[in-house]
């Protein structure tokens, strides 16, 4: 990791080559102890390429956001590991997944979640001054760069409040760029904005994935946003489910509305 | 660290009224914890140290702390010896060969000493008598251990040396006596010697049973008055430093044998009550401070409370436990800090002010100022209290701050 600017990250191969696996999952599973034990996620395996766009899909409560933040190093897996850049982080305490966080993952939530009381700058070069690997002329300049780059130049020092919801959630990007990180994760990015911002963001994602070889994985239920990923998973109850799965699914219960019985669970498949 | 400074100012200044009530909060306890142990302080030293001016710092007697030891026990020491009634050996009472002693105290660094010999004697004057104390001094050594100098009023001290017939007495005495400057007094001793003296000196020194029972005159003169020549009674020592007074006397007592007070000693009671008082000023203006640090705990609460969404994002980003703790001991850190600033600063005018007070007490005719101490240690005191305390106050909410785990902010959040 270096403080090269994100074009430079660009590989020439392109993204017809083939590509070295960024992060691997292996039979992860996260379970909520308590009276009722709830399984959020059960013996995921997921794989995800280095420049590959990646979309969760599954209904809600089906523990899409639950392997998201498993993959992001935000909750620890129950058994299962998770190897990022061929680094198993299973032995890893609290704070070195918050290093590992802060170095090479970057995080963007439904709600734009900035930190009201800064500008979108000042926002964006918190992750790089808690990093501390750019001088202050550095991280100013960055700072400025990713934001010109997503379109926001000229709001740079406006607090969130004094944003829109779209520039917010750009703001919230490039402060998820900040770092120059391997893998950018998204919880329904989109989830809070009108058509246009979500066409929008959706873009920059999917720039960022094919301009600048970044692995993008991100939570949707936005089929319209889901169609530029590369590759989807999908995810039903906990578990990942072969694609189309959820087409079929969803054919089977309008089909069943269609017919009018009561049943309201779905047909095994 | 200018990050979480940063971060711990956009905290402090998004709930700015609870800061500035929580910043009054510590500045009026620091200012009201100096202000009070500034004037008790103050007048502890102002009575110490006229206790200390007055009294000698060390008095030796002419006498022994335990009684002699009786031969049957330092023969049988484990035996079983049993002594009644003893009545100690008639002796002449007095410190003999007191100038070899005075030598001794003498080589002890920063002391002088005085040798005197108090006795009892009758003034008898126009038909009147009255009893007096009669102290034979030597003026020399005498104005190195004693203020009544400084309380002459007429004549002075050295004019017993002039004229070896002179004695100096109390103002209220001559006034009661009738009697003036250059008068002639018969003075009776309880040998039964009878003397006329001339009256050479009046001293006042506010004090009514001194300034009507004392009397001075030399020491040659008032131990040929009393037939016991070459003796004293008392040797008095002032120290430069009126606190090592309790170890001077304790290496004087053992090398000389005779019960040696300090003036810690003779005013214990006093002392103890001095320390007494001292435990509870401390008590009373620290739990000011610490009801002001609860204000701390408030504001800081309500902060981790409010920026529970913040934090969890700030953790998401890759900060630390430690470093949430952090921005939220250093929001304590800066109220404590400020506070204590701001409050020295009140403190130092309240004192001021305090110091410009002029008290006439009833049947006095000048007035007096009230006594601050402006000691340093004390504002270090207030300071480092505060600033303890408001780090502790702050540290309680941190930690539940830095407990935050993001997922759950996410999930509830989502």
């Amino acid at each position: 990791m270096n403080a090269a600017p994100p074009p430079e990250r660009a590989s020439p191969a392109g993204r017809e080559a083939p590509r070295s696996s960024v992060l691997v999952a292996e039979r992860l599973t996260r379970r909520l102890e308590g009276e009722v034990p709830v399984t959020l996620v059960e013996e995921a395996d997921v794989q995800i390429g280095r420049g590959e766009f990646v979309v969760i899909r599954g209904p809600s409560g089906s523990g899409k956001s639950s392997l998201l933040y498993l993959l992001g190093l935000l909750d620890r897996p129950t058994s299962g590991r998770l190897l990022l850049e061929g680094e198993d982080t299973s032995g890893f305490d609290e704070d070195r997944l918050a290093d590992v966080r802060l170095a090479k993952l970057g995080f963007v939530f439904q709600f734009h979640f900035l930190l009201n009381e800064f500008s979108a700058l000042d926002n964006v070069m918190m992750p790089m001054r808690r990093l501390g690997r750019l001088d202050a002329d550095a991280r100013r300049e960055r700072g400025l760069r990713i934001l010109r780059d997503l379109g926001l130049a000229g709001h740079e020092h406006k607090r969130p409040s004094q944003l829109s919801g779209g520039q917010r959630q750009r703001v919230a990007i490039a402060r998820a760029l900040a770092n120059d990180p391997v893998i950018v994760l998204a919880d329904e990015p989109t989830g809070a904005l009108d058509t246009k911002s979500s066409g929008n963001v959706r873009d920059i994602l999917r720039e960022l994935a094919s301009g600048q070889d970044r692995s993008i994985i991100a939570v949707t239920h936005d089929l319209h946003f889901a169609s530029a990923a590369d590759r989807q998973i999908e995810i039903v109850d906990g578990r990942i489910v072969p694609t189309g799965t959820m087409a079929t699914l969803e054919a089977a219960a309008a089909a069943a509305k269609a017919a009018g019985t009561q049943t309201g669970a779905a047909p095994a498949s | 660290m200018s990050l979480h400074l940063d971060i711990a100012f956009s905290h402090l200044r998004s709930r700015r009224r609870q800061t500035v009530v929580s910043l009054l909060g510590v500045v009026l306890g620091v200012a009201f914890f100096l202000a009070v142990s500034a004037l008790m302080r103050g007048s502890e030293l102002d009575l110490v140290a006229r206790l200390v001016d007055t009294a000698p710092h060390i008095t030796v007697y002419d006498e022994y702390r335990e009684a002699r030891p009786q031969p049957a026990r330092l023969l049988w020491p484990e035996g079983a010896v049993a002594i009644r009634g003893v009545k100690p050996k008639a002796e002449r009472r007095g410190i003999r060969q007191y100038r070899r002693k005075l030598q001794t105290i003498d080589a002890i660094r920063g002391t002088q000493a005085a040798p005197v010999l108090v006795s009892q004697a009758i003034f008898s004057f126009a038909g009147r008598d009255e009893a007096v104390t009669l102290s034979g001094i030597e003026p020399a050594r005498m104005k190195g251990v004693s203020t009544i100098d400084e309380d002459i009023v007429a004549g002075s001290l050295d004019a017993v040396d002039t004229n070896p017939n002179g004695i100096i007495i109390g103002r209220a005495l001559a006034r009661k006596l009738s009697l003036e400057m250059g008068d002639t007094v018969s003075v009776v001793s309880p040998t039964g010697n009878v003397r006329a003296m001339k009256i050479v000196g009046l001293f006042e020194t506010g004090n009514a049973g001194y300034d009507e029972g004392q009397t001075f005159a030399q020491l040659t003169r008032v131990q040929a008055l009393m037939n016991r020549p070459n003796v004293a009674n008392l040797i008095v020592v002032r120290m430069q430093d009126a606190y090592a007074a309790r170890t001077a006397a304790a290496f004087i007592e053992r090398s000389l044998g005779y019960k040696s007070v300090s003036w810690q000693e003779a005013s214990k009671d006093l002392l103890d009550a001095l320390t007494v008082r001292n435990v509870i000023m401390y008590t009373v203006v620290g739990a000011i401070l610490l009801v002001a640090c609860f204000g701390i705990y408030n504001v800081i609460s309500t902060v981790v409370l409010e920026k529970t969404r913040d934090i969890a994002i700030l953790k998401s980003m890759g900060f630390h436990a430690r470093d949430i703790r952090l921005i939220f001991v250093i929001e304590g850190a800066v109220i404590g800090i400020g506070g204590s600033l701001l409050g020295m600063a009140m403190g130092s005018g309240m004192m001021r002010a305090v110091e410009q007070v002029e008290i006439k007490p009833p049947g006095s005719t000048e007035s007096i100022t009230l006594p601050i101490y402006w000691g340093i240690d004390q504002f270090a005191l207030a300071a480092a209290f505060a600033i303890l305390s408001a780090v502790f106050a702050a540290w309680l909410p941190a930690r539940k701050g830095g407990r935050v785990q993001p997922v759950d902010i996410l999930r509830g959040a989502a």
